[in-house]
């Protein structure tokens, strides 16, 4: 299927503005990587996943399955999930709201439909995607993993333990993506833990590495398709994406300010001045 | 006192893996996981029976835990094996977030538990695990006391739909519980009925008070003994309606006396039915190397030691 660029640009826009107005409306949540990951997550979920939101099934037998490790920027997810169907977009509004499914980060506890595992807790969710990889090939389901993960999250352990299981496992049917852009809470990750050379690091450990611009869509889609070449042949896939820390807002771009701060109501104003509403905000 | 008959002398996690390769056979989503300890956890016989419904994990628990709660994802039905320290505390998060609280089906089975683990030291002894499991909203907590009543449990807890910690342990001990011995999750299961004194004990520690009994017996005392197999969730039910009968209580187990199979004890107790309660369990200690049965007396985990807890329960009920 030929993706419709100009469409995929107008979701990443709208979706932008769902996560601005979330985390302002509560005033807390992580809009820095939320906002970074936008068209990685639009992209996926508009153009390449084979998914049926509106017949959600934990199992996820003959779809393909996306699993956020990086829960923080659950904003960005519930958008993409609530844009495709999964659940009502009005809900968006009751993000990190008392009695809310749409908690601080994902949960599987309040049975939102598209969520498959918790995550928040760092490190996690490369391991669950290659279970879920595992059972597909189990299951002779031809589908494929998909998992994210911050680059600050590979400086927790078990993420290395994960990548030395794929690769001796020949975990082949995962595409994993690292959202490479160089900062975390406390700083620029060369500050905090420098990560050295991910792609060689990927490499060493027996994975097939690709890189890609996290924030451009056509870069976007050319090289996730060229990922999908490198399935099924006894390797796993990572793709380490560039991208920009709150893309899409001037201020809030270049920074890691934002990693976890939200805009005030003037920011908001002035951020939401900058991103086009395209399909029409939440109510 | 009832007669217990003595079947054999086996150990529980040969128990578990006879249990796991039955399901092997009977249930196709049924898999397994391991961390480098396919012969202490006796997985051999599945390994080679279902070779591509196990995973070797290498020394990775944490990954471990990861891949099964993905593995649900796809309806399997995960049984992990590594030793009860790596199971659990080592992984206490990944249990928390990828299996708990996101209602997974997986089956953490984790041998070497408690004191028995012996010469290996208080490294490997973990004294913790049933309290860190507990505590765990929607984790089923098992702790069976021979080889039939594990390999029944393991069984049986395929069929149960959420996260299970299954905890057994190294040594030979004695084979008490007939093969032909129901295993359902949540309910006690009578030992020997009493009047005086009832005696609520799991894992290692219920053939001591079959000992216990017996010696109780002969000094007239008639001691109610019930195996608590599942320390959660509790049969409530069962160990209220004894305790009405006698009175007061011992509990008895190889683990922590915080957090453990007394502690839930005692809280039921407290709220809906308090008496006399004595403990024998570990004290705010660690293990340390020595044979298991030296472990077990030194830390008072033994026959003797319940007959004394009985007979100072019945002692402050009567003062």
């Amino acid at each position: 299927m030929k993706p419709d660029i100009t469409y995929l640009k107008q979701l990443s826009s709208q979706v932008r503005r769902d996560i601005l107005r979330m985390v302002h409306a509560v005033q807390s949540g992580h809009p820095g990587g939320s906002l970074g990951c936008t068209d990685y997550l639009v992209v996926l979920y508009f153009h390449f996943l084979k998914h049926q939101p509106k017949k959600f099934t934990m199992d996820g037998k003959n779809e393909d399955v996306f699993i956020l490790s990086n829960g923080h920027i659950s904003p960005a997810l519930y958008s993409v999930l609530a844009r495709s169907g999964y659940f009502e977009i009005s809900e968006l509004s009751t993000f990190r709201k008392i009695n809310t499914r749409l908690q601080g980060h994902p949960t599987t506890h309040d049975h939102l439909p598209g969520i498959r595992i918790a995550s928040g807790s760092l490190g996690q969710g490369l391991s669950v995607g290659i279970g879920a990889a595992l059972a597909k090939k189990l299951n002779n389901d031809k589908c494929i993993v998909y998992t994210l993960h911050g680059d600050g999250e590979l400086q927790e352990g078990q993420i290395w333990e994960a990548a030395m299981f794929a690769a001796h496992h020949k975990v082949d049917n995962l595409i994993a993506t690292i959202d490479y852009n160089k900062k975390q809470i406390d700083g620029s990750t060369d500050e905090v833990m420098s990560l050295g050379n991910l792609k060689e690091k990927w490499q060493a450990f027996g994975w097939e590495v690709l890189e890609m611009n996290g924030n451009d869509m056509e870069n976007l889609i050319t090289t996730i398709e060229k990922a999908q070449t490198y399935l099924g042949k006894q390797k796993p896939v990572v793709i380490l994406m560039h991208t920009e820390m709150g893309q899409g807002v001037d201020f809030m771009m270049g920074t890691h300010k934002w990693h976890g701060s939200p805009p005030n109501d003037e920011q908001l104003k002035t951020a939401l001045a900058q991103l086009e509403e395209t399909l029409g905000d939440y109510k | 006192m009832k007669k217990h008959e003595i079947l054999g002398n086996k150990d529980t996690r040969s128990g578990f893996g006879e249990g796991l390769n039955e399901l092997g056979k009977i249930n196709p989503n049924v898999v397994a996981l391991c961390a480098d300890l396919i012969g202490s956890l006796k997985m051999d016989d599945f390994k080679k029976n279902f070779p591509e419904r196990f995973f070797q994990t290498g020394i990775a628990e944490a990954n471990m835990i990861g891949i099964a709660a993905g593995l649900t994802i796809g309806g399997k039905i995960p049984f992990t094996g590594t030793f009860a320290n790596f199971s659990t505390g080592r992984v206490y998060d990944q249990i928390r977030q990828s299996v708990a609280y996101s209602e997974k089906n997986v089956k953490i089975c984790a041998s070497h538990a408690g004191l028995t683990l012996g010469e290996d030291g208080a490294t490997h002894q973990i004294l913790e695990d049933i309290g860190l499991m507990k505590m765990l909203p929607g984790m089923t907590v098992i702790n069976p006391c021979d080889f039939n009543q594990t390999k029944a449990a393991t069984i049986a807890i395929a069929q149960h739909n959420g996260p299970v910690y299954l905890r057994f342990g190294r040594p030979k001990v004695p084979v008490f519980i007939s093969e032909n011995t129901e295993f359902v999750i949540g309910k006690a299961l009578l030992l020997n009925p009493g009047t005086d004194v009832s005696i609520f004990a799991t894992g290692h520690l219920v053939w001591e008070a079959i000992k216990a009994g017996t010696v109780l017996a002969e000094k007239g005392i008639s001691a109610e003994i019930i195996n608590i197999h599942t320390i959660k969730p509790l049969d409530e039910e069962a160990i209220l309606m004894s305790t009405k009968k006698t009175n007061c209580v011992v509990t008895a187990e190889e683990h922590q006396k915080n957090g453990g199979l007394g502690d839930s004890i005692a809280q039921l107790l407290s709220e809906k039915f308090p008496v006399p309660q004595e403990f024998i369990a570990v004290n705010d200690c660690f293990g340390e190397s020595g044979t298991p049965e030296q472990l077990m007396q030194k830390y008072g985990l033994t026959s003797e030691a319940i007959v004394h807890a009985a007979e100072k329960a019945i002692k402050r009920k009567n003062s």
